[in-house]
């Protein structure tokens, strides 16, 4: 691996987590759409429930592929963004459409209601990835050219290849969330749930399993390099392991092994993403291979550097994200008591209020006189210290005056 | 690097019909997200200063109001996420020659910023969940990161727009970046830091005073029992201490542009002859080379741009006829923003000097209906700030290097993206006042401890109030 390649390594990692991770999410939303009644209700709410604490944070891995683009590769970024403007924005709309709808759907009450956001919910997380998937299948089979929207603003993403990709995207999406749904329900002691979940989970599988095939004889015979070099060493080996791992998960399914089958049916869907990348290899875009898109030596030093920094922090964070979620400790039926404190009274306005004049006026004159410099630079500071302090000192006194009962009653 | 043997034609300027919509597209896009980006910023601060009291008191209305406003600030991140992935992608899907050309330069910023915003992410999902399933202490704690990276988030976003209004650490050799030094193009720049704290006040003065006003309103109309006092001066004293210290990084700001964009800074006046000694004019219109029917305020601007009443002031005049930008436009944002800005550093003022003298609340109806009237007036001087500064950098998208039409994509359609973006945001807007009206809805519990001396006044939370959030 060069330095050219390092930033494109990091956002094969971040994409597979997206077609992981997000695929579920978008999944669980596919498993809603056809539930009905009182038993579809439940499945509806649990697959809300198991994406609560998460789907933000999901999320966040598409943007994190996109700045890494822009910022290694900036010329295949643009060029992608510009050719493929429409299913990138009918992706975007519907990213907007979906988490409005989950920002929403607690607040719910009446049926209709609930139909419409969850109709909207669901219409927009199968729209989502399959848009993204038929831009992923226009890089695929070479159809975006260098420039800015140079290629063919319709045929380079409604084509053969796109379009299985797309379908592939939805479909591996659909798989995940039913076997990881099944892990959660069976974790939360909800066998109906688990078994439901079982039973798509093994259904899903399967007809994932055959779009991937068809997928792949689609691509092959339409003809891209891609296409040809998919089932040559090494993208093959990636193909392999994700066939084998689709199976392995079937099996664990099957024997209800949840927790085992959510890591193993991952494994199938980033292998797909890996087999890909292989293939394509070295090229980007057509006639812009890996090297001649990178950016220029400072620029890959410093995304390499802080995305190291940035990862040395995000990765026990996330850990401690998905350990809390995975031991159910977020869980509905886990509430503790509310826990309750003993009544203190402070004292009253301390020194801290002093503190925060003195930083005020320290900081309104430091910063009317310096124009830069370190007198500046203290001079902000003394001055967000005012606010800091000052809001400490007050909100407590303002606040806690009612229990004291000195405000009185305005007339 | 090999980008050299590309030809610049790739990503040369293109005819676009729809300039002027792809502008707008951007800017609306833009005005949707930012005042939630200020929820972002501020809002985990308020709830984590109301746990705070109540780990400190042991008072279990604060984390009543804590735990109800977790959940608006969950709703309104999950909100501010998808507008700002907007945002990203139209970064692309509007202006490709410019991320082309310029991406390795400022990409750092952003890829940086993908961090703080996983790190809000992960943390605000642990937070909201985490009532009742984390010990007090632990939950408190995974707050902490949320408002750290509401901070670091700010800067990692503000260092690209700083150095799109003061460009560096690059050189252009015949329309192609070279010699990037893209720690020095983010931070070694003077225009961040104003920008980043007038943002990030700005962010404490929305949320604040936007959440105080929807108390304010239930206040003026007999809610005021003790969930709705608390909820209505926590944010109101943050914010009034934040009003008057704005009036003064604002003041730096404006020294800074002063500087470095000496025609924005003529724009802000609209200020056609350089000249020492330049007037403020207050009101008016800009004609084309003076302030018509405007109050003049003699010597104001050189002494606030630099300090010194006879200081001479660059004016329009100085910029060539073709890089001159939409003067009334700027001028007219600006005074909006600083007029406001003094309105609500007055409201502020007001408030806590009637704490600190007579240890109450204001009893005057006229200041309740003037909070009411300061959330959405915050959110007008924040859209007016970024107008300022976002068309007083036209023509330019890269001051001085890369005009917005050489920026623009090439593909057909703006018009139509810009008609499903509106449409879209609407139906966003109206489901972000549902979901808002809705959570306020559900009734107020407040579970005291079992030491049973929970001090509430009879009637002071009443189970079934309506309370505004």
């Amino acid at each position: 691996m060069t330095l050219a390649e390092a930033p494109l390594v990091l956002m094969l990692v971040g994409l597979a987590a997206y077609a992981v991770l997000g695929g579920a999410d978008f999944g669980a939303a596919f498993w809603q759409l056809g539930a009905r009644g009182e038993r579809g209700a439940q499945l509806r709410e649990h697959a809300y429930q198991a994406m609560g604490p998460v789907w933000e944070a999901n999320h966040v891995w598409l943007v994190f592929v996109l700045v890494i683009c822009w910022t290694a590769y900036p010329e295949a970024f643009a060029s992608i963004f510009s050719t493929l403007t429409v299913p990138l924005f009918v992706a975007a709309l519907g990213i907007v459409l979906r988490g409005t709808a989950y920002a929403v759907h607690a607040g719910t009450a009446r049926e209709i209601e609930r139909r419409a956001v969850d109709g909207v919910f669901s219409i927009s997380s199968i729209l989502t990835p399959f848009a993204l998937g038929t831009a992923v299948g226009a890089i695929a089979s070479g159809r975006v050219p260098v420039g800015n929207a140079r290629g063919d603003l319709v045929t380079s993403w409604l084509n053969p290849t796109s379009l299985a990709v797309g379908v592939l995207a939805v479909a591996t999406g659909t798989y995940l969330a039913a076997v990881y749904l099944a892990g959660d329900g069976a974790r939360a002691g909800r066998a109906d749930l688990a078994a439901a979940f079982r039973r798509r989970a093994l259904g899903a599988g399967v007809s994932t399993g055959a779009i991937a095939l068809i997928a792949l004889v689609i691509v092959r015979l339409d003809g891209g390099r891609v296409g040809e070099r998919l089932l040559e060493w090494p993208a093959l080996a990636a193909v392999a392991v994700s066939a084998i791992a689709g199976l392995v998960t079937l099996e664990l399914v099957r024997r209800s092994r949840f927790e085992t089958a959510r890591y193993c049916s991952s494994a199938a869907v980033a292998s797909i993403v890996v087999g890909w990348a292989l293939a394509q290899r070295p090229e980007l875009l057509p006639n812009l291979t890996v090297d001649e898109a990178a950016a220029g030596r400072p620029t890959m030093i410093a995304t390499v550097v802080g995305i190291a920094i940035g990862a040395a922090i995000l990765v026990p964070s996330l850990a401690l994200l998905f350990r809390l979620v995975l031991r159910g400790r977020f869980d509905a039926a886990d509430a503790d008591e509310e826990p309750t404190r003993e009544q203190r009274r402070s004292s009253g306005r301390s020194r801290t209020w002093a503190l925060a004049l003195g930083a005020g006026s320290l900081g309104l004159g430091l910063t009317l006189v310096f124009d830069d410099g370190l007198g500046l630079a203290v001079g902000v500071v003394a001055l967000l210290g005012f606010v800091a302090l000052g809001a400490v000192a007050l909100v407590g006194e303002i606040a806690k005056a009612d229990v004291a009962g000195t405000t009185e009653q305005p007339p | 690097m090999n980008c050299l043997l590309l030809a610049a034609a790739p990503f040369a300027p293109v005819d676009q019909d729809y300039l002027f919509e792809a502008r707008q597209m951007q800017a609306l896009s833009f005005a949707v997200h930012i005042p939630l980006v200020c929820f972002g910023i501020a809002f985990p601060a308020f709830v984590l200063l109301l746990e705070g009291l109540w780990l400190r008191t042991g008072d279990p209305i604060y984390r009543t109001i804590a735990k109800r406003w977790s959940k608006v600030m969950l709703a309104l991140f999950a909100v501010g996420v998808v507008t700002g992935t907007i945002l990203s992608f139209e970064l692309g899907l509007l202006w490709p020659n410019f991320m082309a050309t310029f991406g390795d330069v400022f990409g750092l910023g952003f890829t940086l910023e993908a961090f703080s915003f996983f790190l809000e992410a992960i943390f605000i999902a642990i937070y909201v969940y985490g009532w009742d399933r984390l010990s007090p202490r632990a939950h408190f704690l995974s707050g902490i990161p949320v408002v750290v990276a509401g901070f670091t988030g700010s800067l990692m976003v503000l260092t690209v727009n700083a150095w799109m209004n003061s460009p560096g650490g690059f050189t252009l050799v015949d329309g192609r970046v070279s010699d990037v030094r893209p720690l020095e193009a983010l931070f070694g720049n003077d225009y961040l830091w104003h920008e980043l704290i007038h943002m990030y006040l700005a962010g404490y003065l929305v949320a604040g005073f936007l959440t105080a006003s929807v108390y304010a309103w239930g206040w003026l109309r007999g809610r005021r029992g003790r969930y709705e006092r608390i909820a209505l001066v926590v944010p109101l004293t943050i914010a009034a201490l934040a009003a008057p210290v704005q009036i003064v990084v604002g003041d730096w700001a404006a020294r800074s542009v002063a500087r470095e964009q000496p025609t924005k800074l003529a724009a802000f006046e609209g200020l056609y002859e350089t000249e020492a000694g330049a007037p403020v004019h207050l009101g008016g219109w800009y004609d084309g080379d003076e302030i018509r029917y405007g109050i003049p305020l003699p010597r104001l601007l050189s002494l606030l741009s630099f300090h010194d009443p006879s200081a001479r002031v660059e004016g329009l005049e100085e910029a060539p006829a073709d890089e001159r930008l939409p003067v009334n436009v700027v001028r007219i944002a600006f005074q909006t923003m600083v007029g406001i800005g003094f309105v609500l550093a007055g409201i502020s003022a007001f408030y806590v000097f009637v704490w600190l003298r007579r240890k109450r609340l204001p009893h005057s109806i006229w200041f309740y209906r003037a909070v009411v009237a300061a959330g959405p007036l915050s959110v007008v001087a924040l859209i007016a700030g970024w107008v300022t500064t976002e068309v007083g950098r036209q023509p330019w998208v890269v001051y001085g290097h890369m005009r917005t039409e050489e920026a623009v994509t090439g593909a057909t359609g703006i018009p139509v993206g810009y008609a499903s973006l509106v449409l879209v945001y609407a139906g966003l807007l109206a489901a972000i006042v549902w979901i808002l009206r809705r959570l306020a809805c559900a009734p107020v519990e407040i579970q005291p401890g079992p030491s049973g001396v929970a001090p509430l006044a009879a009637g002071a939370a009443r189970p079934d109030a309506e309370d505004p959030r």
